[in-house]
């Protein structure tokens, strides 16, 4: 019967060992990138010299606190804020401390965020940067406190601030306290702004959560980089309620900026420029814009 | 108060069909309550009920979250889960009450601000944060009042206040006690014992420094008594209205920006 030809070409096929399906191609770690929006692969190096933007489908990925500064501040200029704050362990939750150590091992830094003072062109201002290595870059007490402290300087100095933001939303091993933060940052951004002073939000993969329902959604100027995630709930919770699949491009950036929710779409190698030129603008009109 | 009850003793009150809600209490605690609809933006959210209402001679501002006790009530209100419409309502009249030196009154009442494609295209995040630094910067008392479930930021979207009050068997998290097993633990099923160790109870967030008063509810729960639950709400809204009223607003403001302010646990 036809069946039985097939059945025998499958049988011939040589059966490989489970070690046999081991095997990977022989190429070094950190060699090659894939991009996870459009899947293309491509050189490392490539990428890095990109600024760690896929040059087929635009995505700007994640960028460390250092990679940030690197490519934001100038040279020299950033002098970092409560540098040695750390995170206690409010509601007692089983391994949280522990696994605030691993991180900090792991990433180099104290807590997901990293604020402080620094010129962008010339132009002085207040920075906070947020980095997803550390716990998905969630919102507890060191993340709402910097915050906030960053806002009440600048605030006192008359600076404007930008923050970068990320993060998968409230830090739940902090439980209510996590979600205080979003009030207290918020209440400081009013402060802040209350004194005329410009508040510029650059959202970055990914910002979600309290994140988003708080102080980075509340810029007096909200720049997206392109491709990145910005919502406020999960995508699977949210595909869980409606039971269907979302589009690609549901809480892109590409989709704030349609329903009214980012002022720009910035890349990533013009970020520097357009900051720059929003300082020197809202600076009380000292100097007229470039 | 009688022996505490676990947090998860408490969410099989809460969850009681027939515990009180915003709308059975109204009537209850307010005289002439005059319901006010639609955010002028885009829609009337059911999932929130506000509108104006005197309390014992004093013209007041009353928000809250709304439950159902059936089906059919909670469809109609989405199970107290608003939109982004809801959220913007809120503020409408929050900003009404300051306007015309009301205090205003939140109820809160809901397992979170509704996930799903229209709440996302409209700005759930936009809609709860700009109602935080509105609130925190509202020139007229705000007290809120957590009658069940106080869930995640669309709970707090009505609760920065100048004081926090929660109803004995109350609990208020960051996320629902099902997310948070299942989200740490990857097992949903472990709800009850994360409810257990959250720390969402009256007295856990009057320790935690986020809840200021405990509002005491008939033995067994508010389901058994709604009318004395209702006396013990207005007799605390009465004497709290009042001390707040004649607070001059820039201490009543900084007071409100220090009771979160405070808030959070780290080293330096």
């Amino acid at each position: 019967m036809i069946q039985d030809l097939f059945q025998k070409v499958r049988n011939r096929a040589i059966p490989l060992s489970p070690a046999a399906l081991d095997v990977k191609p022989d190429i070094p770690e950190n060699l090659l990138y894939k991009c996870p929006r459009c899947q293309t692969v491509i050189f490392m190096e490539d990428f890095a010299l990109n600024n760690k933007v896929c040059d087929k489908c635009g995505y700007h990925a994640r960028l460390s606190v250092p990679e940030r500064l690197n490519i934001t501040v100038d040279e020299g200029s950033f002098v970092e804020y409560d540098a040695a704050m750390q995170s206690g362990n409010p509601i007692q939750f089983d391994d949280y401390t522990d696994k605030l150590r691993r991180l900090k091992k792991v990433t180099g830094l104290n807590e997901a965020i990293v604020t402080g003072e620094c010129t962008i062109r010339g132009q002085r201002c207040v920075i906070g940067i947020m980095d997803s290595r550390f716990m998905m870059a969630s919102m507890g007490s060191v993340v709402g406190e910097k915050i906030t402290r960053a806002f009440e300087c600048a605030a006192e100095k008359k600076l404007p601030v930008v923050l970068f933001t990320a993060s998968g939303g409230a830090r739940m091993q902090e439980g209510m306290v996590s979600l205080m933060q979003m009030a207290k940052t918020a209440g400081a951004v009013a402060l802040h702004s209350k004194k005329g002073l410009l508040y510029i939000t650059v959202l970055t993969d990914p910002t979600t959560g309290g994140v988003t329902a708080s102080f980075a959604s509340l810029g007096d100027v909200i720049i997206a980089e392109p491709k990145v995630l910005v919502g406020f709930a999960g995508r699977r919770v949210i595909e869980g309620t409606i039971r269907q699949r979302l589009p690609d491009d549901f809480q892109s950036a590409e989709f704030l900026m349609e329903h009214g929710f980012v002022d720009m779409i910035e890349d990533r190698s013009h970020m520097r420029k357009t900051l720059s030129r929003l300082l020197r603008l809202h600076s009380q009109g000292k100097e007229a814009a470039q | 108060m009688s022996t505490k009850l676990t947090a998860s003793e408490r969410l099989e009150i809460i969850r009681n069909k027939n515990r009180p809600t915003v709308t059975d209490y109204i009537p209850k605690i307010f005289e002439h309550f005059m319901e006010m609809h639609g955010d002028r933006l885009y829609g009337d959210d059911e999932a929130i009920v506000g509108g104006v209402a005197w309390l014992d001679g004093i013209p007041v501002t009353v928000i809250g979250q709304v439950k159902g006790h059936n089906l059919a009530e909670n469809k109609k209100s989405n199970f107290a889960m608003p939109h982004p419409e809801g959220y913007r309502k809120a503020l409408r009249l929050m900003k009404q009450a300051e306007k015309f030196h009301r205090p205003v009154i939140c109820f809160i009442d809901t397992p979170g601000a509704f996930c799903g494609v229209g709440a996302e295209e409209r700005g759930q995040g936009e809609a709860i944060a700009r109602n935080l630094a509105e609130l925190m910067n509202l020139k007229t008392p705000v007290v809120s009042i957590v009658l069940g479930e106080g869930g995640s930021g669309g709970a707090l979207a009505l609760g920065v206040c100048d004081e926090l009050a929660m109803l004995q068997n109350a609990v208020y998290s960051v996320i629902s006690p099902r997310g948070f097993a299942s989200i740490l633990w990857k097992d949903a099923s472990r709800e009850k014992e994360a409810a257990d160790i959250m720390k969402i109870t009256a007295e856990d967030l009057i320790d935690l420094g986020v809840a200021d008063t405990i509002i005491p509810e008939p033995a067994g729960g508010a389901h058994n008594n709604p009318d004395l639950a209702a006396a013990n709400i207005s007799k605390y809204l009465r004497t709290t209205i009042l001390k707040y009223i004649e607070k001059p607003i820039d201490n009543l403001l900084e007071n409100r920006y220090h009771k979160f302010r405070k808030i959070g646990e780290f080293t330096e």
